[in-house]
């Protein structure tokens, strides 16, 4: 067998037949969703009660000012702001004379400081109470107001993409969570796994295996199989996380009653029969909701979406690997070394992450568009733009570019790493500079 | 026999040192060598030369009858480098079989060969223990092992006995003698003279990236013989100047004596026959190979050398 081979081997097997990847892949989602949860959770529950007298001198408000999930407003006759705390009040509002022509300030008064979001609260209820009043005073029912704004959603936006002849549905939302999931997911593995190459290789030098290695493997070979192995390692963590993803999905399809989906494929009938924009009138609420999140859903060219995310992870992942392999072939024991040398390495990625999160929103800008050809950035940033449609937003020569500038530079950058590591690895108890390292580096053999 | 490895004019230059200069030797085939030399004389980079770790600057490697390529002949070598280590999280069986994959052995082969030594050097219950659970001694059987696997034509061992008790280090030397014996050629290179008086069969001794000594350890303590011989007495004689020889040393009736020249060690035993003496024994004293590397090197500043302009 071929030696990279043998070594690849090892590096995989060595991390994922490990309990310790096992249980990261699986809690990992598990973990992420439980944090979701329990701070919606915590953020539901967790709310102190506001029970609020309110001193008006107008009258209107006592039936016009409602109450909220934490907020109960009072109108006793006896208290003021001497003794409201004294008779079980969190607080006092005292309302001035309304004039109805200019702004006033409404004072509330409390031991505890007041949140920011329940003092909009408030606001929102006080100025909602004066909107009834002045409903009331126009002439105007209340109930049928609601009930005329609740019934009037009829426009719906549905934007349409062009591309040549033919005309595609988009959908905004849909490809800022694809472009900036994907380039979120991007950055983060590109530091684990750039990391982790980077361990492995102080690793066998700190260990002093680098030597008895190299005279068994060519350098080359040992860095290379090192970084190919563990990239295998996250591409089988994807996969473990789509097959979870794909498996929740398939098990939440039992929770939805049966009529529902029968609706759907009416919908979904009815649509390819009569074109977009068929009424969908006679379906029930869930199955509309259903309807559109699959149809939006399908707006997306998932195939092209996942296969542009699998090249630009292991673009981007080989680009940075080998500058951590040459990172780690360089530090000494002293891991504050290794902090200061992956600065270098750490920054252009930071970067390349504020970028991609401006060009999720306006993924035609310049500044977007040059940043997704140029290397150090390009796997992120053109992820996020591809989501926006290729060749709509992404003509294709960019693209083009963008891929071929990428798989120039790991080349060459892994032809670089390979030359500093080949020097590293084998160099104890000195302290080695950026000079030193570009010597290494560009010399010849 | 033939050569298995000739060095000619090996050159290997730092930017702030000459680590190798000019050297030339040759090896014999099954023989043990021994490759000498104080603290940064030059002897790691030398070695990582034969194992194509390093290219040399320039100068000519004659592996096994041809020019040295590392790329192939590196599965037909064996190299223990003084900086050894193993993956500390790997288990023993797997760390073996793995080296031994990487030195070209089918999963099969390797197998066969790692349960071969493993019950030689009594480590069969080790196979699944890991290596950070091992003494330093138990690892240095272990290395020794996959250096010695694939049953390399040329074995180098930098320093194999550092960390062995004297049980263990007589195991390996064993084995040493052994491989030898079956056709490996080894190459030993340590500090420790008298390892290397007891077993090795060929010296060079570098110093300062240049070799200084090369020849059989018979032949080189005869070089640097200093005539003396020990001669013990029953009793001694009245008179003990003799043209012969100049007293060294007398303890009781023991005496240590250098031959002047032009006289043989006959003389000597001639000169007490004549006087009546009872010789108890008689041995000529030849310098260890200790103090010729002291003498050799002592006063060449080879021990600042190493500290040279490490920086710049």
């Amino acid at each position: 067998m071929n030696k990279i081979l043998i070594i690849i081997q090892r590096e995989y097997l060595s991390r994922v037949m490990n309990k310790r990847f096992l249980l990261t892949t699986i809690l990992t989602p598990l973990i992420m969703v439980g944090f979701i949860a329990g701070a919606a959770f915590l953020a539901a529950t967790d709310k102190e009660m506001h029970k609020i007298a309110v001193v008006d001198q107008n009258g209107f408000f006592k039936g016009n000012l409602r109450d909220a999930s934490d907020v109960k407003f009072e109108f006793p006759t006896d208290v003021d702001t001497a003794n409201y705390s004294k008779k079980g009040y969190t607080d006092i509002i005292i309302i001035p004379k309304f004039e109805g022509t200019a702004k006033a300030e409404y004072i509330i008064r409390s031991k505890k400081r007041i949140g920011l979001s329940l003092e909009s609260k408030i606001e929102d209820r006080i100025n909602d109470a004066i909107e009834d009043q002045m409903l009331q005073q126009a002439g105007i029912d209340r109930a049928k107001l609601d009930s005329i704004k609740s019934s009037s959603q009829f426009a719906e936006m549905k934007s349409l993409e062009e591309s040549g002849d033919s005309v595609k549905e988009s959908s905004a939302a849909l490809s800022y969570g694809i472009g900036f999931g994907s380039g979120m997911l991007i950055y983060i593995t590109m530091f684990i796994y750039g990391a982790m190459v980077m361990r492995g290789v102080m690793e066998e030098k700190t260990n002093r295996i680098a030597e008895v290695m190299i005279s068994s493997a060519k350098p080359f070979q040992l860095m290379m199989g090192k970084i190919i192995g563990i990239g295998a390692v996250g591409l089988t963590q994807f996969f473990v996380w789509i097959i979870l993803i794909f498996g929740i999905i398939a098990a939440s399809q039992f929770f939805i009653p049966q009529d529902v989906l029968q609706q759907v494929a009416e919908l979904q009938k009815a649509n390819a029969q009569m074109g977009p924009g068929a009424s969908m009138a006679q379906a029930g609420e869930t199955a509309q909701k259903l309807y559109k999140f699959q149809n939006t859903m399908s707006t997306a060219n998932w195939p092209l979406i996942i296969s542009c995310f699998i090249f630009y992870f292991l673009g981007g992942y080989l680009f940075y690997a080998s500058l951590f392999a040459a990172v780690g072939s360089v530090v000494n024991e002293d891991p504050q070394d290794a902090q200061s040398l992956m600065l270098p390495i750490t920054m252009p990625i930071i970067f390349s992450f504020i970028i991609m999160s401006r060009a999720v929103e306006d993924p035609s800008t310049s500044m977007a568009t040059w940043a997704s050809i140029i290397p150090f950035s390009s796997p992120m940033v053109m992820m996020a733009r591809i989501a926006y449609g290729v060749p709509g937003t992404v003509p294709y020569w960019q693209l083009a570019a963008s891929m071929l500038t990428l798989v120039g530079s790991f080349l060459l950058t892994t032809w670089l790493s390979g030359k500093v590591y080949r020097t590293g690895i084998l160099m104890y108890g000195k302290k080695v500079g950026w000079k030193e390292i570009g010597k290494w580096a560009f010399r010849k053999n | 026999m033939s050569a298995i490895l000739e060095l000619t004019n090996l050159r290997k230059h730092y930017a702030t040192q000459k680590a190798v200069d000019d050297i030339s030797f040759s090896i014999e085939q099954g023989s043990i060598f021994g490759l000498l030399g104080p603290n940064g004389a030059g002897k790691t980079t030398l070695l990582r030369m034969i194992t194509g770790i390093f290219y040399p600057d320039s100068g000519h490697i004659q592996f096994d009858g041809q020019t040295f390529d590392p790329l192939n002949d590196i599965i037909k070598i064996g190299y223990m480098p003084e900086e050894r280590g193993l993956y500390k999280k790997m288990k023993i069986g797997e760390q073996a079989m793995y080296l031994a994959q990487l030195k070209g052995l089918s999963k099969a082969e390797a197998m066969q060969k790692i349960k071969f030594w493993f019950k030689k050097l009594e480590m069969e219950t080790w196979w699944n223990k890991k290596v950070e659970d091992l003494s330093k001694g138990m690892s240095q059987k272990l290395q020794f092992v996959t250096t010695v696997l694939h049953e390399p034509k040329l074995i180098i061992l930098d320093e194999p006995f550092s960390g062995l008790d004297p049980l263990n280090a007589n195991l390996i030397k064993e084995e040493i003698y052994g491989l030898a014996k079956r056709g490996s050629t080894v190459i030993f290179s340590t500090h420790r003279m008298e390892q290397v008086e007891e077993i090795c069969d060929h010296i060079v001794l570098v110093n300062l990236g240049k070799k200084i000594l090369d020849g059989t350890v018979h032949n080189i303590k005869q070089q640097f013989k200093e005539n003396k011989f020990s001669i013990k007495l029953n009793e001694l004689p009245g008179t003990l100047s003799a043209p012969a020889f100049n007293i060294v040393n007398v303890n009781n009736n023991e005496l240590v004596l250098q031959i002047n020249e032009g006289y043989k060690s006959n003389d000597i035993l001639t000169h007490f026959l004549n006087n009546q003496c009872t010789i108890e024994s008689f041995h000529e004293i030849l310098p260890t190979l200790n103090e010729i590397f002291i003498s050799q090197v002592e006063g060449t500043h080879a021990t600042a050398r190493a500290f040279q302009k490490i920086d710049n």
